[in-house]
C-alpha cells in the first residue's frame, strides 16, 4: 500500500517500521514533525528534550541500554549537540542510533544555512542523504542496520525540500521491537584518555570497513545514459538533475560519508565531462577533486540558497552544457510592483506589547530565536541583534562589560522555551561575573515558532502526559538573581515602568513577561472599536504593527474578525479614538 | 513519458491552501498519478505568503517547479497572483481569486496595494480565469469554502475524473461542513469566467 507522506512523516514511519523504541528531539524547522509523528506510533517512547545536546545524550543512554534510537534536530541544533556526538563516534552504539539533521538551504526558517554533511565527515560517522520520502523511510532502517553492524552513530541528513515535500511511500510492516542485551564494557564506553586512545584507533578501523561497505552499497549507484556528461549528486539535487539533464549519466550517492572511491573512479573514468551538483558546500566536489579528477561544481552551481530545476537550467545553459531553449519565455508586460508580505506577529500577540514598550524606552536590545525575533522587523524594529539560541543573555552581559554606559541601557529578551534550551547558563554567568544585565523572559507558555510544542515549563510531555512545570521565578532566584518580577506585556504602563526600574537597578534582574501565546488560548475579548470622529489619523496605532489595524480614508480601522481585543491600540491612542469592545457597547 | 502537470498554488496564511492541496493530492493519487507536493512551513504561517507546489504525472522527480514552468498558477489572493505570475509558462492557465488581503506594509502605510492587478493579469495572460470565490462561497452558505470553490475551478482543468474529486473532497472535509463544501466545489467546477 502506498501513502502520501512528507519526508518527516516518512522518517517517523521508517523509525517505527525498523523497531525504534526511543526518540528525542528539540523542535526546530524543518525537523519538528518527525517526533510529533513518531510519538503517535505504538511501542515508541518519544520526548522533547530541553535542547539538542540533551536529546543526543538521552539517545546515547537509550542506545547503550540496547534500544534502537532516533534523535532529530534542525541543522543548527547539531552545533549544540556536537559535543556528545563527536565522542559518541568513539564509543559506538549498542542499539542502533540515527541522528536526523534537517538542513535548511535557502534559509526559509533559520539563522544560517550551514551544510551539516561537514559534521558527519568531521565526526567520522556514516552519512546518508535521502532525496525523497520513499528514500527517507528506507534510509532510516538502513541507517540503523549500519549503526549496529559497524558500531557507530549514523547521520541521516535531510533538507527542507525533503522534509517538507510529500511523495508516495510504500508502507511496510513494523519489525518486532526488542532491546539488545547490555553488557558493561568500560573500555568501550568510558572515554578517559587510556580508553579513548584505543577507541580512536578503532574508529579509523570502522571507517575503513565502512568505506568498503559504501563501495558495494545499493545506496550508491550509477545510472548510465549518455557519456558526454556525467553528474555526481546526492539528496534532492538528484531529482533536479533527472529533470534538467535527462540524457546525462548519473552517479547517485545515498551514502556520502565515507565516499565510495572506486565507484567514483569508475564513473569519472567513463564520462567526458564530470560535474558535481550539490546544494551549499562543495562537499562532494572537494573530495572528488582530491581523488585526482578534473571536475566542475561550484564554478557553475551556486554556493548559496536552494537549487531547483529553474536554477539548474539557467546555470547549465550559461555553462554551455544545455542548448539554449529554442523559444525563450516571452517577457511579461511591464506591471505594478508587488509589495512584500513579510511574516508578522499575530494580532493580540503578547510580544507586541513588550516590544512597543522597549522601543519607546530606546534601549539596546539583544534578541534571541523565536516568534519574538519578528519584533526586529518594521514597524517595531526593537531588536539590535539575534545570533543563536540563548545568545541574547551572554551578548547583553558582554556589551555591558565592554561599555559600562551600555550596561544601564541594555536588555536581553529570550522566550521561555529558548531560556530553558540554553539561557540558564548565560544567566548564571551574569550573576557569577557580577554583571548587571536585565533579562526579559517572554513567557508565552509554549514553543510558538515551530507550532506550539511543549517544554519543561508547560506541564505536559510530548506523549501527552501531565508533567511538573518548572517554576521560572524560583529557578532564576536559585541562579542568584535577587530582582525578579512578573509583568503583563499587554499592560504597557506596567511593562514600561518595570523595565525602566530594572535597567536602572545596577544588578542582575529578570522580568518575566507573562501571557500565553494568543494562538494557544483561543478566548478573545471583544474587538476594539474606532470612534471615527475622534481619530486624527496620526497613525500612532500603526506603530504596533498589528495586522488587524489599518488606515481607511485617513482614519484608523480595526478588522473585527482579526482583532483579539488585546487592547494595546486602546492604550497607545492619545486621542481616545480606540475603545475597548465592551465600552463601545455601553 | 508524459510530462508532469505542474501546479503552483499561492495565497496567504489562513486561506485554506493546505486543505486544497490535500484534496488535490488525494484526487491525484486516486487517479493513479505519481505526485509530489512541496510546502513551505514556519515563518509563512505568521501571515506571510504561502506557496504550495504540486506536480503530478507518470513519474515525478523534482518537488519544485521552475520559474516560467508552471502549467497552472492558482492564486487564492490577487497580489500573490501578481507576485507569482512569473512562474506561469507561456500558454499556461492562470486562475486568480479576485480577493484583496493587504499585507502589513500596506496596512501600516509603508506601501500601496497595487491598483488594477486583475487588469494587468488579464493583459499578461488573456485567458486568465478570474473568480469571485468568496462571493460564490457565500452563495453556497459558507465564507470559509472559498478555497474549495477555487479547487473546483482548478479541478475542471485537470485530467482527473469528477467522481474522484468528489470522493477526495468527502475524504478530507469533516462531515458537518461537507454539504457546503460540495456545493462550493460544484460552483467552482461549473464556473465559466
Ligand atoms: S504564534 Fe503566538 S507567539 Fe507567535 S506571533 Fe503568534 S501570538 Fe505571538
Ligand atoms: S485590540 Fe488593537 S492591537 Fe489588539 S488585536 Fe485588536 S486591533 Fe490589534
Amino acid at each position: 500500500m502506498k501513502e502520501l507522506l512528507s519526508g518527516n512523516e516518512a522518517i517517523a514511519r521508517g523509525a517505527y517500521e525498523s523497531g525504534v523504541t526511543v526518540a528525542a528531539a528539540y523542535p526546530g524547522t524543518p525537523s519538528t514533525e518527525i517526533l510529533e509523528n513518531l510519538a503517535r506510533y505504538p511501542g515508541v517512547y518519544a520526548e522533547w528534550a530541553p535542547n539538542e545536546k540533551v536529546a543526543v545524550e538521552v539517545g546515547i543512554g537509550a542506545s547503550l541500554a540496547g534500544a534502537r534510537t532516533l534523535v532529530a534536530m534542525k541543522h543548527v541544533g547539531v552545533n549544540v549537540a556536537a559535543d556528545p556526538l563527536l565522542t559518541f563516534a568513539y564509543t559506538g552504539v549498542n542499539g542502533g542510533f540515527v541522528l536526523v539533521s534537517a538542513d535548511d538551504p535557502g534559509i526559509h526558517s533559520s539563522q544560517n544555512e550551514q551544510d551539516n554533511r561537514r559534521y558527519a565527515y568531521f565526526a567520522k560517522i556514516p552519512l546518508l542523504e535521502p532525496g525523497d520520502s520513499q528514500e527517507a523511510k528506507e534510509m532510516v532502517g538502513l541507517a540503523l542496520d549500519i549503526s549496529e553492524k559497524f558500531d557507530i552513530p549514523v547521520m541521516l541528513r535531510t533538507t527542507t525540500r525533503v522534509s517538507h515535500s510529500q511523495g508516495l511511500v510504500e508502507i511496510g510492516e513494523p519489525k518486532p521491537r526488542s532491546l539488545k542485551p547490555y553488557a558493561r564494557d568500560a573500555r568501550k564506553y568510558l572515554m578517559v584518555p587510556a580508553y579513548a586512545r584505543l577507541r580512536r584507533v578503532a574508529l579509523e578501523e570502522r571507517l575503513a570497513r565502512l568505506k568498503e561497505y559504501s563501495e558495494n552499497s545499493p545506496l550508491n549507484f550509477i545510472e548510465w545514459r549518455g557519456r558526454a556528461v556525467g553528474v555526481i549528486t546526492s539528496g534532492v539535487s538528484y531529482q533536479y538533475v533527472r529533470e534538467v539533464l535527462p540524457g546525462a549519466s548519473v552517479l547517485k550517492l545515498g551514502m556520502t560519508n565515507p565516499l565510495p572511491e572506486n565507484l567514483i573512479k569508475k564513473f569519472a573514468g567513463e564520462v567526458e565531462k564530470l560535474i558535481v551538483v550539490e546544494e551549499l558546500e562543495p562537499y562532494l566536489e572537494e573530495q572528488v577533486r582530491a581523488m585526482g579528477f578534473k571536475v566542475s561544481g561550484k564554478d557553475i552551481v551556486p554556493y548559496t540558497g536552494e537549487l531547483d530545476p529553474g536554477v539548474l537550467t539557467r546555470v547549465f545553459t550559461e555553462a554551455g552544457i544545455l542548448e539554449p531553449s529554442a523559444a525563450p519565455a516571452a517577457a511579461l508586460p511591464e506591471g505594478p510592483a508587488a509589495p512584500g508580505r513579510p511574516p508578522v506577529m499575530c494580532p493580540g500577540c503578547p510580544h507586541r506589547g513588550l516590544f512597543y514598550a522597549l522601543r519607546g524606552l530606546k534601549l539596546t536590545v539583544t534578541g534571541d530565536i523565536g516568534c519574538y525575533t519578528l519584533g526586529g522587523l518594521p514597524p517595531l524594529e526593537a531588536l539590535d541583534c539575534c545570533i543563536c539560541m540563548g545568545a541574547s543573555i551572554g551578548a547583553a552581559h558582554g556589551a555591558g562589560k565592554a561599555d559600562p554606559a551600555l550596561a544601564g541601557r541594555t536588555v536581553a529578551v529570550i522566550g521561555d522555551s529558548t531560556f530553558l534550551h540554553s539561557g540558564l547558563t548565560g544567566l548564571l554567568n551574569v550573576v557569577y561575573n557580577r554583571g548587571s544585565s536585565t533579562v526579559i523572559i517572554l513567557d508565552n507558555g509554549t514553543t510558538a515558532m515551530t507550532g506550539h510544542q511543549d517544554h519543561p515549563g508547560t506541564g505536559r510531555t510530548l506523549m501527552g502526559e501531565p508533567a511538573p512545570a518548572v517554576d521560572l521565578e524560583a529557578l532564576v532566584r536559585a541562579l542568584g538573581v535577587r530582582r525578579v518580577r512578573v509583568v503583563d506585556p499587554l499592560n504597557l504602563a506596567e511593562t514600561r515602568a518595570a523595565v525602566e526600574e530594572e535597567v536602572a537597578a545596577g544588578e542582575p534582574s529578570v522580568i518575566i513577561s507573562r501571557r500565553p501565546c494568543v494562538l494557544l488560548k483561543k478566548e478573545t475579548r471583544p474587538a476594539a472599536v474606532v470612534l471615527a470622529e475622534k481619530c486624527r489619523g496620526c497613525k500612532v496605532c500603526l506603530r504596533l504593527g498589528c495586522p488587524a489595524i489599518s488606515m481607511k480614508d485617513g482614519r484608523a480601522a480595526v478588522d473585527p474578525i482579526a482583532c483579539t481585543g488585546c487592547e494595546l491600540c486602546v492604550q497607545v491612542c492619545r486621542e481616545g479614538a480606540l475603545l475597548k469592545g465592551v465600552e463601545a457597547c455601553d | 513519458m508524459i510530462k508532469p502537470v505542474d501546479i503552483l498554488m499561492v495565497g496567504v496564511g489562513g486561506q485554506g491552501t493546505v486543505l486544497a492541496s490535500k484534496v488535490l493530492a488525494q484526487a491525484a493519487c486516486g487517479a493513479g498519478y505519481d505526485i509530489k507536493v512541496s510546502e513551505i512551513h514556519g515563518m509563512a504561517q505568521r501571515g506571510g505568503s504561502v506557496v504550495t507546489q504540486v506536480r503530478l504525472g507518470e513519474k515525478v522527480y523534482s518537488p519544485l517547479i521552475a520559474e516560467g514552468g508552471a502549467d497552472i498558477v492558482l492564486a487564492f489572493e490577487k497580489l500573490e497572483g501578481l507576485r507569482f505570475l512569473r512562474f506561469l509558462r507561456p500558454g499556461g492557465t492562470m486562475i486568480v481569486n479576485d480577493q484583496e488581503i493587504p499585507p502589513v506594509p500596506v496596512l501600516a502605510g509603508a506601501a500601496e496595494y497595487p491598483a488594477g492587478i486583475v487588469d494587468y493579469i488579464r493583459r499578461a495572460v488573456p485567458s486568465a480565469v478570474v473568480v469571485d470565490a468568496l462571493g460564490l462561497a457565500l452563495e453556497c452558505g459558507s465564507a470559509r469554502a472559498a478555497n474549495v470553490v477555487l479547487l473546483g475551478v482548478l479541478a475542471r482543468r485537470l485530467p482527473i475524473a469528477r467522481e474522484i474529486w468528489e470522493e477526495a473532497l468527502a475524504g478530507r472535509v469533516p462531515a458537518r461542513f461537507l454539504e457546503a463544501n460540495r456545493a462550493a466545489f460544484r460552483a467552482g467546477y461549473g464556473y465559466n469566467g
